[in-house]
């Protein structure tokens, strides 16, 4: 595994870039030979069938899963720093609704230093409802996690994920569990974060009528990337209608 | 603990005249926050069945350190435990197998160990009979001095590793991809209710023990709205049934243990029937 924080071909406009990136789970090759570029304030859509190995080249990013190949992050004003910093949202994020843990519990256990089960402090309650703000979603902050609907849970993990702010966004599978209206607001939202914040976005999603509105790059892989550029190009060529058995595009 | 025996031998409850009360009523006061904090995990953990599993290998422990000759078969059966949970968190990483199917695995190896250990060479099982049952009322000052430094172990602990602790049971994923060492957290855990299951389980033996792992935080996660009702809430209700089952124990002659479990299970009948609904 090899990683590094400066340097490729594109410079600083180029934020993340895999290369010859492989995954090898015993003799079974889940990747092989990926190689892409998310440019900085770019949405990139990862899209492939099931067991495509979407989730696993967002593992190999986030150093969660060995590889071969050479992965590289760049960004103005991360020089200094070991590491990246990588906003994550990950799949299915199922809570159990019995659970009692609110909203503001989770970001506590997830930022804060002083136990959560001792209470929330007040300065860390007013970070909390700042984080959700950025997501309109202050109402949330007391309730309990295993409640919301999937269209709120995505917005407070967002919210969780881009605080302190990233140099990289990465969503695993945002749209799944999240009913269409839900989906056209988070896509939305994301959309503004990425204005707002010029942050490059890198997510796997199923749901493909978005991308054209809302995409920049998509990259289409099964195992290895069968084409990658702007997403009508992909959800026209023959490779996606091969992959995914259907005569037109989207 | 002059301080303590001479504060009841003052007050007009009959029950605390006795040392052996008052040694057993303080040991409650320390067990209950510690059942109590231990509880909230092990439920949000969905370790219910692993922490009876560790009861059983602490039982096998102390029939190892016995025929070993150990002069303390408790710090053999501490070690045993630590080596069992430290083992099964390993397997548990590392398997494609459900946690439920390799608690079984370790659960009937350790029980089937401990009988084939007690019963060596003919020997008599009657003698373990106090490991299953336990009995409160034994417990020395000594004993009671060392539940206190366990009991302050547990709470720096708590102090420090309960938010990571919290996240890695509610979604590993999430906090695996916050830079948090979800398996050397986990396993740290493990061996905390390995080494208190252990040494609890003389007083409150074996059968009775889990109930105690299990019910203040299923009362409570029945009730709280949050992770700082559902702490003070699971060590309200171990406090309550602790002092309600020692008292009722006393009056009653029965086994302190089974009704510090009854009380448990009574509060937990209430706290359901006042359950949080999903909105």
């Amino acid at each position: 595994m090899k990683r590094q924080l400066h340097g490729g071909a594109c410079g600083d406009s180029c934020c993340l870039k895999l290369n010859q990136v492989s995954v090898k789970i015993g003799s079974d090759s889940i990747l092989k030979d990926v190689t892409m570029h998310v440019h900085c304030g770019e949405m990139v859509a990862l899209i492939g069938p099931n067991g495509a190995g979407k989730s696993t080249i967002l593992k190999a990013i986030l150093g969660q899963r060995d590889y071969e190949g050479v992965i590289t992050f760049s960004a103005p004003g991360m020089r200094h720093r070991k590491m990246p910093r990588i906003g994550y949202v990950p799949q299915s994020p199922a809570f159990d609704p019995g659970d009692p843990v609110t909203v503001a519990d989770l970001f506590a256990c997830c930022q804060s230093r002083f136990p959560a089960f001792l209470g929330i402090t007040r300065e860390h309650r007013e970070l909390v409802l700042e984080c959700l703000d950025r997501v309109h979603g202050k109402d949330l902050i007391d309730k309990r996690v295993g409640t919301l609907s999937g269209g709120e849970l995505q917005r407070v993990l967002l919210a969780l994920a881009l605080e302190p702010l990233p140099n990289i966004l990465i969503l695993d599978e945002p749209l799944s569990g999240v009913d269409v209206e839900g989906m056209e607001t988070l896509m939305e939202m994301l959309d503004e974060i990425r204005r707002t914040y010029d942050l490059s976005i890198l997510m796997t999603t199923h749901d493909f009528a978005m991308l054209p509105r809302y995409a920049d790059q998509v990259v289409l892989i099964d195992h290895r990337v069968l084409k990658q550029g702007q997403p009508e190009d992909v959800l026209d060529s023959p490779e996606f209608r091969q992959v995914f058995h259907r005569k037109g595009g989207v | 603990m002059e301080l303590w025996y001479w504060i009841w031998d003052t007050l007009p409850f009959e029950m605390l005249h006795w040392d052996f009360m008052k040694n057993a009523l303080l040991a409650v006061l320390l067990m209950a926050p510690l059942f109590g904090l231990l509880s909230t995990m092990i439920v949000t953990g969905r370790m219910s069945f692993f922490s009876d599993a560790l009861g059983h290998s602490a039982f096998t422990g102390i029939a190892i350190g016995a025929i070993c000759g150990a002069a303390a078969p408790v710090w053999v059966a501490v070690i045993f435990s630590v080596l069992f949970a430290v083992l099964f968190s390993w397997v548990r990483s590392r398997s494609n197998h459900a946690a439920d199917t390799l608690i079984g695995v370790f659960s009937s190896t350790a029980v089937a160990l401990g009988i084939f250990a007690a019963t060596l060479g003919g020997g008599s099982f009657t003698k373990y009979n106090k490991y299953l049952i336990g009995d409160i009322l034994s417990v020395t000052p000594g004993e009671i001095g060392m539940l206190a430094l366990v009991l302050v172990a547990v709470a720096v602990f708590w102090v420090i590793c309960s938010n990571r602790l919290t996240l890695t049971a509610i979604h590993p994923q999430l906090a695996s991809s916050r830079g948090m060492k979800t398996e050397l957290i986990q396993t740290l855990f493990t061996v905390m209710i390995a080494v208190v299951v252990t040494l609890a389980i003389s007083w409150v033996g074996l059968l009775i023990l889990n109930s105690l792992l299990v019910l203040p935080g299923a009362a409570a996660r029945n009730v709280a709205k949050n992770l700082r009702q559902y702490h003070l809430l699971s060590v309200v209700f171990a406090l309550l049934s602790g002092i309600g089952g020692l008292t009722l124990s006393y009056y009653l002659g029965a086994s302190a243990g089974a009704a510090i479990s009854l009380g448990l299970a009574l509060i937990f009948a209430v706290s359901f029937c006042f359950r949080n609904r999903r909105a």
